[in-house]
């Protein structure tokens, strides 16, 4: 974990209320695609957590929903803001190929699209070609298709009233894909539960919680899981298919 | 050279700030943060004998200048925390730690206070009598005079280290709880626990937190800890231990001021992880502004002249 100042270099709309952030800092912290930083916003007291897209030497990419009135007020800060930033947050995906095996898929919900997108990149670079499977409501809420694409992956979408891509959810798309042994999964609850059902070997899942502190201090984010206790925070968000209780 | 060393019932703390219980674990994400023996002591997690999971998620709200949270008491238990935090301890701190301590009846906070006795580390026990008694439908201890004094009875018998109470803000009269303490034998106390509250989700339309209310704590609430220092220091000889929203040296300044001989500092860590390392390089700065020498004079010093 660092403390560092971020400075907010452009915003750009991506749909109707997820946007794209890019940030320039010390990314020196951030050693695995999943792990987020904790944002100190005007006027707020409690930081507020956003895992990170994407990052490289000096530089951030975050994707943020509007969900209340913090990420509200994060995506229309203007150019130029200095963000008090708690960085390297979280554990990550483990993207191994002893773990991940050698078809893995990586399934995003919404926003859950955007720490997928890193670890896509990632993937790449060491010589893994994860299929990608994202679920959006319509095709008005997607995003991020074509820089996944321009990845070099396959990307398939699916959409709740089929404007884009398949209709349905994206299990209705995994189940298409008879090769998938191994999901890395990011979305809302539902999402993780319905694709945490399906039975495949194995998988990793990011979880989401409000939380005070973000670094495992206040345990306000604690879950159960199969192995005790677990802080969504510290000993999270990722975790494997095995030891999760719903 | 200002002096910010402190005394709390005959224990020397090398300055007074002291990380919050529940705030602060049992000190092991802070030691991978700042090196813990810049600080006065810490006052690890309210501790009951048994281990407990905690309320369900969602356990933090925020509020406007602070927290609410509906953590519940989680931790591992009397035994866990004997065999594997005590040990960490040592190594990760060199001060007198504060143990806080939690009860759901007389017999379980004495069996706790009896357990720490022998446990060299541990200078001070803080009774946290927050806690619901499961013998009386649930009432808190903190609640009324007469069981606040019943625990430090019991907890007076179970122990010989220092027992500091610490008392709940929610009662009508916060005075009359800390004569009833002292009355029973306390060394000291320390004030304030979390002020009971609650938020409710506009889009659900049902309270934010799965147990309904939390406990609020942050910069909202250090007026109030501060006029209940300054009623209590007016009540007791008792040395007293100031919480509540303090997040800066000048914060713990004024509640030195208003009575208390040292301070914890809660909400604060969660905000900033670095918030007790910063304020501990502000207080010299701070005393030197206010004129003294030695901060322990600051100590009630707003009730004089």
């Amino acid at each position: 974990m660092k403390k560092s100042v971020f400075t907010l270099e452009r915003t750009r709309p991506l749909t109707g209320d997820v946007w794209e952030l890019v940030l320039t800092g010390d990314t020196s912290a951030i050693t695995a695609p999943g792990q987020f930083v904790n944002l100190e916003l005007p006027g707020k007291f409690l930081r507020r957590p956003i895992s990170v897209c994407d990052w490289e030497e000096g530089r951030l990419t975050l994707l943020v929903k509007e969900a209340g009135e913090g990420t509200k007020e994060l995506v229309r800060l203007g150019a130029g803001t200095a963000l008090n930033t708690l960085s390297g947050l979280g554990n990550g995906f483990d993207f191994d190929p002893k773990t991940v095996g050698s078809a893995p898929v990586l399934v995003g919900g919404g926003i859950g699209a955007a720490p997928l997108y890193g670890l896509a990149g990632r993937m790449k670079a060491a010589g893994q070609r994860p299929a990608v499977v994202l679920g959006f409501r319509s095709k008005a809420d997607a995003f991020y298709l074509e820089e996944f694409a321009a990845l070099g992956l396959e990307v398939h979408a699916a959409t709740e009233d089929a404007s884009l891509g398949t209709r349905g959810f994206v299990t209705d798309v995994l189940e298409s894909l008879p090769e998938c042994r191994y999901v890395l999964a990011c979305g809302p609850t539902a999402m993780l539960k319905a694709v945490h059902s399906l039975p495949q070997a194995g998988g990793q899942f990011s979880f989401e919680a409000r939380m005070a502190c973000g670094f495992g201090a206040c345990v306000g984010c604690t879950i159960k899981t199969k192995k005790g206790l677990r802080r969504v925070c510290k000993d999270g968000p990722i975790f494997h298919k095995e030891d999760i209780l719903w | 050279m200002v002096d910010l060393s402190v005394t709390l019932a005959g224990v020397t703390l090398k300055n007074p700030i002291i990380p919050a219980s529940g705030t602060f674990g049992y000190g092991r994400e802070f030691a991978e943060v700042y090196d813990l023996d810049i600080l006065g002591s810490f006052s690890w997690k309210g501790t009951t004998r048994d281990p407990r999971p905690g309320n369900l998620q969602p356990r933090i709200a925020e509020t406007d200048a602070g927290m609410l949270n509906a953590v519940g008491l989680q931790n591992p238990g009397m035994e866990a925390v004997l065999r594997e935090e005590v040990p960490y301890i040592a190594k990760i701190f060199h001060g007198p730690v504060i143990a806080n301590v939690c009860g759901f009846s007389l017999e379980e906070y004495a069996e706790n206070c009896q357990k720490l006795d022998g446990v060299e580390q541990v200078k001070i026990l803080e009774v946290n009598i927050s806690c619901p008694n499961v013998h009386a439908g649930g009432t808190n201890f903190g609640s009324a005079p007469q069981s606040a004094a019943a625990v430090t009875r019991a907890a007076r018998r179970a122990t010989k280290k220092p027992l500091f109470l610490k008392l709940s803000p929610n009662v009508t009269d916060i005075a009359e709880i800390a004569r009833a303490c002292e009355a029973e034998g306390a060394d000291g106390l320390c004030l304030i626990n979390t002020l009971l509250g609650m938020r409710i989700d506009l889009n659900t339309k049902r309270p934010l937190l799965q147990n309904r209310t939390g406990g609020l704590s942050g910069p909202a609430v250090f007026p109030v800890a501060l006029r209940m220092v300054w009623d209590v220091y007016e009540a007791v000889k008792l040395p007293v231990i100031g919480c509540g929203g303090v997040s800066s040296a000048e914060d713990a300044a004024e509640m030195m001021l208003a009575g208390a001989s040292a301070v914890e500092v809660g909400a604060a860590n969660l905000r900033d992880p670095w918030a007790c390392k910063t304020m501990i390089e502000n207080l010299p700065g701070v005393c030197a502004r206010l004129g003294v020498e030695n901060i322990s004079d600051l100590t009630g010093g707003a009730h004089h002249g």
